[in-house]
């Protein structure tokens, strides 16, 4: 009974497997090449292995690297089986890919509990469990819309978006070229430059702060994204006009963080620079403005998001043909779904690619901070 | 003798929120050329206000005070001292060395001079090899000597101390103790010091201020002269059991009507 | 104190009105010049800067101009009048608060699962990170043109995006707040042999209430962008989004202004009532008043 208990994914994914066995066959009627036995026969082989490993297994490495190879494994053989099938998939077939899933859930539940000992291995794994969760998020999603035959213009399976993406570079690079080395660059260095410019002017000016800081932290939560079309108005179809939306989202963040980071020297340290007899740009530059680093990075990290968003959402107004919210707009009026997926992949990839470009030098600037250094 | 500090019926209000605060009153008070002067007393008596008056970090609302002859703040333009604080307060960005040059850099002075500096006051307070560490990567009473090396980098007249080593173990305490009474023999500094350790005050002072809170005023001025030789084991000697004892019945008597 | 804190946002205030109307007559005076040689006008240039003021359709309208509008569009028509502008904000605020509830309940649920099951946290966490760095509002039209080739229209798509939005933050904040109980608070709980529920509804939820209204104000500012996006695409009739694109459409700058107004203020009457929430119940739990 101690046995069962070890793993309940284990268990689950045996009853799955044999209520699968039971309901065969896994095509429908209307399948055209339906598979041979010997490779159900392997993917219920790979299930039951990987289950009973788990279940009698004692070492942790050896019981994640069995799942991870039956799960992985058996799910390619069942999609190998499903090509030329899509849409006829029976109950025995969605029981298996669950089974397998169930055996992946087991393998991050071995991974989590592992510690291990080299840095490196622990970075591995680390890296690994949110891995595999997100391959098991496309696995499902292409076993339902091809299992299913879930039509294309409602959702295409990531295969599909796979091939549009490697089909449609040019495409795709003429839009992020438009879109984020145009607008979104320009627009985001220009808006915080001037957030930056004036949270220091304000910095100097007591009036212009109490007066500048309320507002500048009411506008941040209302929906300035909503100015787009008239910025579209103002400035054209052309980048400039997505510039400019992303120049207006970026400057408030900045001079709000910036305000409140040129606060967070001590009082002891502006006592110290006092001491010196520092003038008022010595302090700002050695003491203040490197304290106020922390934040000044918050605020580029929030704002590498906003300008993508704003350069994206600003193209549904109104671009020339080229763009990524432009190919957004019309794809989806021309029911290419797969093509919209794959401008919303460039764009995740791009706004992960920016953000990280961010933290990396954030990393390198307040190496000094607690949160950063660990201590 | 040289006269450095003179205060004459020195008074601080603060204005607060439950109304004004005396935190000075009256304090007459002369510091000699080359002295180490303590003061003590319980927490709210004044004692690190009147050392930030000194340091011009507060304005006094009556009486006068100078310092080298100059009001303070002309002093603090001049950097007559240098002043270390509770915390380290060095500089998290900054390596020992770069914190080190902290107030040479805002002084202007060129990079041959710095590095000069910063290797022989280094070594002054025993951290050379430590320069290229970040302050975060030292232990703290590393931390506090290298704050003390910083403020002698000015090369100034006087050392200000407002308890610096008040957040200290008590054996890194002792080290330090010993360490800044053969700094201090050295470098022939005036030195004035915040304390709230009567073992402290006595052990490193020529001349121990005692002062009472509520308000803050000079209750006793103590002389002290254990001779330059001090190693630990005097704080076990009659003479300066004697000194203590004097310090703590005037930190009592100046408590007495308030419980 | 009030006065001092008061008087410089008025006076920044009154700056930004200034400047509005100085660049209202610069920006107009092009196009009205124009209009005035084609009608063989010659007008001096007080007249000139008077017209700039009434266009119908000015490049940058006066702010007297919006305020005009918005105040006919909100309280002189029939609330069902589609030109309402109370109509089009209850469209949006409706799918707004929808989206709002659902992704709050959503986000505290995804948190208590990260923080109590460990294979979850190391699963999803990495990626509800990486999703932050995403511009996620792009998905909104597909996900509206999509619901709407299988029939679902109206407020439960948009809603949809608001919950996506607000999840989020709701998630992260409520992550922190769950793990923000000291080790010796917790380590106290253990010593009482206190069961993982007890040590959950007397220790960590308490200690999260702060963390959740902070992301909640957050959520529910993106709540409100999603559902005004998401009435972008086609389709939408109604709404701050719908107003904004038929403005775009016909240039009627007025009208896009004035449903600009509506939804900052619809923004700040929301950021405002959950601040009045947290308020309240931070005073109940006995915190001091911020």
């Amino acid at each position: 009974m101690s046995m069962l208990l070890r793993s309940w994914q284990a268990v689950a994914a045996v009853i799955l497997t044999v209520l699968a066995l039971i309901r065969l066959p896994m095509f429908g009627d209307g399948a055209t090449t339906p598979p041979g036995n010997a490779t159900l026969a392997i993917v219920v082989i790979l299930a039951l292995i990987g289950a009973f490993s788990a279940l009698l297994v004692s070492k942790r490495q050896a019981v994640a690297a069995i799942l991870f190879v039956t799960a992985h494994a058996g799910a390619w053989l069942l999609f190998s089986a499903l090509l030329g099938n899509e849409g006829q998939a029976r109950a025995p077939f969605f029981l298996l890919i669950a089974a397998l899933w169930l055996l992946a859930w087991a393998c991050v539940t071995q991974l989590s509990a592992l510690r291990p000992e080299s840095r490196e291995a622990a970075t591995l794994v680390r890296l690994l469990i949110p891995a595999i969760f997100g391959a098991w998020v496309l696995i499902l999603w292409e076993a339902a819309t091809r299992g299913f035959g879930i039509p294309f213009i409602l959702l295409p399976p990531p295969s599909a978006i796979g091939a549009r993406i490697a089909n449609s570079l040019p495409v795709l690079a003429a839009d992020v070229r438009q879109t984020i080395f145009k607008a979104v660059l320009f627009g985001y260095v220009v808006g915080s430059g001037a957030g930056f410019v004036v949270a220091i002017l304000a910095d100097r000016v007591d009036f212009l702060r109490r007066g500048l800081l309320p507002i500048g932290n009411f506008v941040s939560a209302l929906p300035i994204i909503g100015i787009a079309p008239i910025m579209v108005i103002w400035f054209g179809f052309d980048w400039q006009s997505k510039a400019a939306v992303v120049i207006i989202m970026t400057f408030f963040p900045m001079l709000v963080n910036t305000v409140a980071g040129l606060t967070a020297a001590g009082h002891m340290e502006r006592d110290l620079m006092r001491t010196y007899a520092s003038n008022y740009w010595q302090t700002l530059f050695k003491l203040r403005l490197p304290a106020a680093m922390p934040f000044i990075f918050n605020a580029l990290k929030i704002n590498s998001t906003l300008a993508l968003i704003g350069a994206i959402v600003a193209e549904f107004f109104g671009t020339p043909i080229v763009g990524m919210g432009f190919r957004i707009s019309t794809e989806i009026g021309r029911l290419n779904l797969d093509m919209v997926w794959a401008e919303i992949a460039v764009a995740a990839l791009a706004g992960s690619v920016f953000y990280g470009a961010v933290a990396l030098a954030e990393r390198a600037t307040t190496f000094w901070h607690p949160s950063i250094r660990g201590g | 003798m040289n006269t450095v500090i003179q205060a004459d019926k020195l008074n601080l209000t603060f204005q607060t929120n439950d109304g004004p605060v005396h935190a000075l009153s009256d304090i007459d008070l002369a510091i000699e050329k080359g002295e180490f002067v303590s003061l003590i007393g319980p927490s709210g008596c004044g004692k690190t206000t009147l050392l930030r008056v000194i340091a011009d970090l507060e304005k006094p609302t009556g009486g006068t005070i100078t310092v080298n002859g100059m009001t303070p703040e002309e002093a603090r333009l001049k950097r007559a001292y240098g002043y270390v604080f509770q915390a380290a307060a060095l500089f998290p960005w900054r390596t020992i060395a770069d914190n080190i040059a902290l107030p040479l850099e805002v002084m202007g002075l060129s990079g041959d001079e710095r590095r000069k500096r910063i290797s022989d006051n280094l070594e002054l307070v025993d951290l050379a090899g430590f320069g290229k560490k970040y302050p975060w990567q030292l232990s703290g009473g590393m931390q506090q000597r290298a704050s003390i090396a910083r403020a002698l980098a000015v090369q100034p007249d006087m050392l200000l101390m407002d308890e610096p080593f008040g957040a200290l173990d008590e054996i890194v305490r002792d080290h330090l103790n010993e360490q800044l009474l053969k700094l201090w023999a050295a470098t022939q500094k005036t030195v004035v010091f915040v304390t709230h350790s009567i073992p402290e005050a006595v052990f490193l002072s020529t001349r121990i201020v005692v002062m009472s809170p509520r308000p803050g005023r000079v209750h006793d001025v103590i002389d002290c002269d254990l001779g330059s030789e001090r190693p630990l084991d005097i704080r076990e000697t009659p003479e300066f059991l004697k000194i203590a004892h004097r310090v703590r019945e005037g930190l009592r008597a100046g408590h007495a009507y308030d419980e | 104190m009030l006065k001092s804190r008061i008087f410089p946002v008025l006076a920044v205030v009154a700056a930004i009105v200034a400047i509005w109307y100085v660049a209202a007559v610069f920006m107009n005076a092009p196009v009205q010049r124009d209009m005035d040689k084609r009608a063989g006008v010659t007008s001096t240039t007080w007249q000139l800067v008077e017209k700039t003021m009434s266009q119908a359709k000015p490049t940058l309208p006066a702010p007297h101009q919006i305020a005009v509008n918005f105040f006919e569009n909100t309280f002189q028509r029939k609330l069902t009048s589609n030109r309402s502008l109370v109509y089009n904000g209850w469209v949006t605020l409706s799918s707004t608060l929808a989206g709002f509830a659902f992704g709050t309940v959503l986000g505290i649920a995804i948190a208590v699962g990260i923080v109590h099951v460990k294979s979850l946290e190391r699963s999803l966490m990495p990626w509800i990170i990486a999703s932050q760095t995403v511009p996620i509002l792009a998905i909104a039209p597909m996900v509206i043109v999509v619901l709407g080739a299988i029939n679902i229209t109206g407020l439960v798509p948009k809603a949809l995006i608001s919950t996506y939005l607000s999840f989020f933050p709701v998630t992260v904040g409520m992550v922190k707040g769950l793990r923000s109980p000291e080790a010796m608070h917790l380590d106290l709980m253990q010593t009482y042999n206190a069961s993982l529920g007890q040590t959950f509804w007397k220790l960590r939820v308490p200690a999260s209430v702060p963390y959740l209204f902070t992301s909640m104000k957050v959520a529910i500012a993106a709540s409100l962008v999603g559902a005004i996006v998401g009435e972008l695409p086609t389709g939408a009739v109604a709404g701050i989004g719908a107003k904004l694109l038929a403005g775009s459409y016909y240039s009627q700058t007025v009208d896009m202004w004035a449903a600009l107004v509506m939804g900052s203020v619809l923004a700040a009457l929301l950021v405002f009532s959950v601040d009045i929430v947290s308020r309240v119940v931070n005073r109940m739990m006995g915190g001091r008043p911020a």
